[in-house]
C-alpha cells in the first residue's frame, strides 16, 4: 500500500507541509492524534502528529522538521512519490470539551499540532486563545490558519522578529494571571522543554495543562514499551495511554532523559549517510 | 530392525563463530541424513505423535514418503495439516509435543524420532530448490457471506486464514505492523527462525487466496463494528503484545529495555545492521536479561551477537522449573551466556543523566508449590547483591493489547485481560467474532495458536453455512 504525496511545500527552514494519500487514516483522523510511518525499506519507523485530515480526499496532513535521518528523506521526496509504509491515526483523542475557556499553546513544530484541536475546539463551541511560538518569524508555522479560527492569537518569537520577544511560556504566565477570560484548561504541544517550562507554570496556577509527549517509539502500538514515561508516578505508555497527560504530573526530567537515548545512534546514522548534523540540535519538535 | 538409539546429529556451527553473526545455528539434515532420521521411525500403528501435534500433522505419513525420497508428496502430506512447516520445524517445542509421544522414544535407551528436524527438512528442500509459489487466482466472489477479517498476522492469524481460503471462503488479514508475520517476523531472531523462510512460507499463505492489508491497527485505522458490516466472521489473533515489566524503582533508567523493544529493533527494524538500517539498537556491555523463557533466551542471545561481553540470565526460580526449551538453553550455555538461578532484581540503579549502572538482586529459595503447581521462589531475608550492568532487558511475560478492547468494549475477557471464548468453537460472547492464540491463553506456542486458528477456521466455516 503506498502512501502517495499528493503536495508538499517548505513552509519554514527544514519545515515541510505535505499532504499524503492515506483514506483509512483520513476517515478516522482526530485532533491530538498521529502516526507512525516508515519511509523506505530500511527507514526508522517514527512517529509524527497528524496535522489535518481531509477524508473526502482522503489525505492527511503532516508537518515534518527535517531532524533526524528519516525526516531528511521524507523532506526530500517530491509530490507523487511515496513513503513505504504509514500507520495510523494512533494514540488518544485530545478530549476537547464544549463550551469551555481554552488556551492552546504551540511551540515550533509543535503548532501543527494545535491547528486541527483549535478547529474541532471551536466546532464544539468553545472560546479558544492561541499562543504560538518560534524561533524567528520565518520559522513561524501556520499562524494565518490557526487565527483564522482562533478567538485570539498570541505570537511570540526569541528574537522578537514577530509578535512579544521571549518565550511562550511568558505569555502563558501572563494571560492566566489575567484572568480575563478566566480560561478552563489548555493544550500543549512543542519541545519538550518547553512543556516542562508550561507545565512549571500551570502548576502554579494550578492549571489544567494537557500536553502531548512525544518519547521514542518503535511501532506505535503498545508493543515495545520503550516510549513509557512517569505519570502521577504511573508507568504509562505514550502511544497507548496517551499521547496526552496532564502536564503538572509528568516526570520531565526522566523523559527529557530518555529521549536523549539514542542521540550518539542518531548522529552516527547521519554521518554514515553524509547528512547534516546541526539539525539535530532542533530535535525534540517532532511527533 | 531395531532403530539406531539415537537421532542422527545435526552439524552446529561452532558458538564462538555463531556469535559473531545472527545466521542460523545449524544447517539442517542433507538429504542421506533425513533418510536415515526416517528410517528410524517404526510407523507404529498407534500414532501418538500426530495426537501430541497440534495440528495434527499425518507424520508417519510424511516420513514414510520422505523416506521413500518422495520429497514432494511428503511436503504435500505436511501442508494438508500446516502451512508453516519451515516455520514448525524450527520453533516448536517438539519435545513437548510429537517427539515427547513417539513410540521410538519410549524404548529405554533411546532418542525420539527427529520429527521436527524431518519437518524441516522436506520445507526446506522445497524452497531450496528453487520450487515456485503456486499463483492462484484471487477468488473471483466478493460476497459479504463469504467475506472473513483477520485481524492479526501472527501464527494464529495465518493459519485460520489458509484454512478459511481452502475452505473456500474469501480471508483478509489485517496487520498492525509493516510486515505480516507477528512474532515470526518481531519476536523470533534470525539465527533460530531467518525471516527469509517467514517470508516465503507467508507467501505460499497468500498464494491460498489470503489478501494481507499491512499497516491497519484494528479499533484505529478502522474498527470493529466497520469490519462487522464488511465482513460475515471475524478472527481475532492479536496475540498478547503488551510488555510487563516488574516495575521496580529505577525501571525506565536508560538502559532498561522489554525484551520486546529488543527484539523488534533487531528482528523487524534490522537493528543489527545499523547505521546501513536506520534503526539504532542499545548496545551494551555487560547485560542482564531478567526471566527464563524462550524469550529470554532470544533476548540474551541477541544482546550477545550485538556484541556485550557479559550476559548474565536472572532467573527466579531454577534450572529445572526454567520453561525455555532446553535446546536454547544448552544454546546459551556453549555461547557463553551465564546464569543466576533464584534470583530476581528488585532496584535498578543509575548515574545522575539516568543512565543505568548497576542491579540490586534478591537471592529467592523454593518454598509452597502456587496455582502453578511449580514451587513458588520466596526471598531468602537480607539476602542481596549488587550486580554492574549498563543494561537489563525484562522477559518476564507480556499482557493483552487494550487498543482494540478500548474501542469495541463489547467482547468479554477474563480476569488476566485475554478474551472469553467457547472452549470448542472458540467463539467469542459476540456473535460472528472468534478468537485465538496468545489473546486467548496468554503467552504460549506457536504450533498452540496455530492450532487455534485452525479450529476458529472450521467454525467460521460452519457458522457461514448456516
Amino acid at each position: 500500500m503506498p502512501y502517495k504525496i499528493v503536495s508538499k511545500k517548505n513552509i519554514a527552514p527544514n519545515q515541510t507541509d505535505c499532504w499524503i494519500q492515506a483514506p483509512l487514516v483520513a476517515q478516522h483522523a482526530q485532533p491530538g492524534q498521529f502516526v507512525v510511518l516508515r519511509v523506505d525499506e530500511v527507514g526508522e519507523r517514527i512517529p509524527l502528529t497528524i496535522a489535518d485530515a481531509d477524508p473526502e480526499q482522503g489525505t492527511i496532513r503532516l508537518i515534518v522538521l527535517q531532524a533526524g535521518e528519516s525526516t531528511q528523506k521524507i523532506c526530500a521526496l517530491q509530490q507523487g512519490e511515496e513513503i513505504l509504509n504509514l500507520m495510523g491515526p494512533l494514540g488518544h483523542p485530545s478530549e476537547l470539551p464544549e463550551n469551555q475557556k481554552l488556551l492552546m499553546v504551540g511551540g515550533g513544530v509543535g503548532i501543527a499540532a494545535i491547528l486541527p484541536m483549535v478547529k474541532r475546539a471551536k466546532e464544539l463551541g468553545n472560546l479558544v486563545w492561541a499562543i504560538l511560538g518560534a524561533k524567528s518569524s520565518e520559522h513561524m508555522i501556520l499562524q494565518q490558519e490557526i487565527s483564522h479560527f482562533a478567538d485570539r492569537t498570541l505570537l511570540c518569537t526569541d528574537d522578537g522578529s514577530l509578535g512579544h520577544k521571549g518565550f511562550v511560556t511568558d505569555v502563558f504566565a501572563q494571560v492566566l494571571s489575567e484572568k480575563k477570560p478566566a480560561f478552563d484548561q489548555g493544550w500543549a504541544v512543542g519541545p519538550t522543554v518547553m512543556m516542562k517550562a508550561l507545565s512549571a507554570v500551570a502548576v502554579e496556577n494550578d492549571f489544567l495543562l494537557w500536553t502531548s509527549l512525544n518519547p521514542i517509539m518503535v511501532d506505535g502500538t503498545g508493543m515495545c514499551g520503550g516510549c513509557r514515561v512517569t505519570v502521577d508516578g504511573q508507568m504509562k505508555f505514550a502511544c497507548v495511554d496517551g499521547p496526552e497527560f496532564d502536564g503538572r504530573k509528568v516526570d520531565w526530567v526522566e523523559l527529557l532523559q530518555r529521549q536523549a537515548q539514542y542521540l550518539s545512534a542518531e548522529k552516527q546514522s547521519l554521518q554514515a549517510h553524509g547528512c547534516r548534523l546541526d539539525t539535530l540540535e532542533q530535535k525534540g519538535g517532532e511527533a | 530392525m531395531k532403530p539406531s538409539p539415537r537421532k542422527v546429529p545435526l552439524h552446529e556451527r561452532p558458538a564462538e563463530e555463531r556469535i559473531q553473526d545472527f545466521a542460523e545455528v545449524n544447517d539442517g539434515y542433507s538429504l542421506e541424513q533425513a533418510v536415515a532420521e526416517a528410517t528410524r521411525c517404526i510407523q507404529c500403528p498407534s500414532q501418538p505423535c500426530v495426537a501430541g501435534c497440534p495440528v495434527r500433522i499425518d507424520i508417519p505419513g510424511f516420513i514414510r514418503q520422505l523416506r521413500a525420497q518422495k520429497l514432494g508428496q511428503s511436503l504435500q502430506t505436511v501442508k494438508t495439516a500446516n502451512m508453516l512447516p519451515a516455520i514448525c520445524g524450527r520453533v516448536c517445542p517438539q519435545e513437548n509435543q510429537c517427539e515427547q509421544a513417539c513410540t521410538v522414544g519410549k524404548i529405554p535407551g533411546s532418542e525420539p524420532v527427529g520429527i521436527g528436524r524431518l519437518e524441516r527438512f522436506v520445507a526446506d528442500i522445497a524452497r531450496q530448490s528453487g520450487e515456485a509459489v503456486p499463483v492462484s487466482a484471487p477468488p473471483s466472489h466478493t460476497k459479504k457471506e463469504q467475506r472473513v477479517a483477520i485481524i492479526g498476522s501472527g501464527p494464529a492469524g495465518l493459519t485460520c486464514a489458509a484454512e478459511c481460503a481452502r475452505a473456500g471462503l474469501r480471508p483478509t488479514i489485517f496487520e498492525a505492523l509493516h510486515e505480516p508475520g507477528g512474532v515470526l517476523t518481531y519476536g523470533i531472531p534470525e539465527f533460530r527462525l531467518p525471516k527469509q523462510i517467514v517470508r516465503y512460507e507467508i507467501e505460499n499463505v497468500r498464494a491460498l487466496g489470503v489478501e494481507i492489508r499491512t499497516d491497519v491497527l484494528v479499533g484505529r485505522t478502522i474498527t470493529l463494528p466497520e469490519l462487522q458490516q464488511q465482513y460475515a466472521a471475524i478472527f481475532i489473533g492479536i496475540g498478547a503484545g503488551t510488555p510487563v515489566f516488574m516495575n521496580v524503582p529505577g525501571t525506565n533508567l536508560k538502559g532498561v529495555f522489554s525484551a520486546s523493544e529488543v527484539l523488534t529493533r533487531v528482528n523487524l527494524m534490522r537493528a543489527y545492521d545499523f547505521p546501513r538500517s536506520d534503526t539504532p539498537v542499545f548496545h551494551g556491555r555487560n547485560a542482564i536479561v531478567v526471566g527464563g523463557g524462550n524469550v529470554a533466551m532470544d533476548a540474551a542471545r541477541s544482546v550477545l551477537r550485538l556484541g556485550a561481553q557479559s550476559v548474565r540470565v536472572v532467573y527466579r526460580r531454577t534450572l529445572e522449573q526454567l520453561p525455555a526449551r532446553r535446546e536454547e538453553y544448552h544454546h546459551a550455555v556453549q555461547e557463553g551466556i551465564t546464569f543466576s538461578w533464584l534470583a530476581v532484581p528488585v532496584a535498578y540503579l543509575g548515574d545522575p543523566k539516568g543512565n543505568l549502572e548497576r542491579a540490586q538482586i534478591q537471592r529467592m529459595e523454593l518454598g509452597e508449590p502456587d496455582e502453578s503447581g511449580r514451587r513458588r521462589p520466596v526471598p531468602i531475608p537480607g539476602d542481596r547483591f549488587v550486580q554492574e550492568c549498563d543494561m537489563v532487558v525484562e522477559a518476564i511475560g507480556q499482557s493483552a493489547n487494550k487498543v482494540l478492547f478500548e474501542t469495541f468494549p463489547g467482547l468479554a475477557r477474563n480476569k488476566r485481560g485475554y478474551l472469553q471464548v467457547d472452549p470448542q468453537t472458540l467463539s467469542t460472547s459476540v456473535s460472528g467474532i472468534f478468537a485465538g492464540g496468545d489473546i486467548v491463553t496468554g503467552a504460549a506456542t506457536v504450533i498452540e495458536a496455530m492450532g487455534a486458528g485452525k479450529r476458529a477456521a472450521v467454525s467460521i466455516a460452519d457458522f457461514l453455512a448456516t
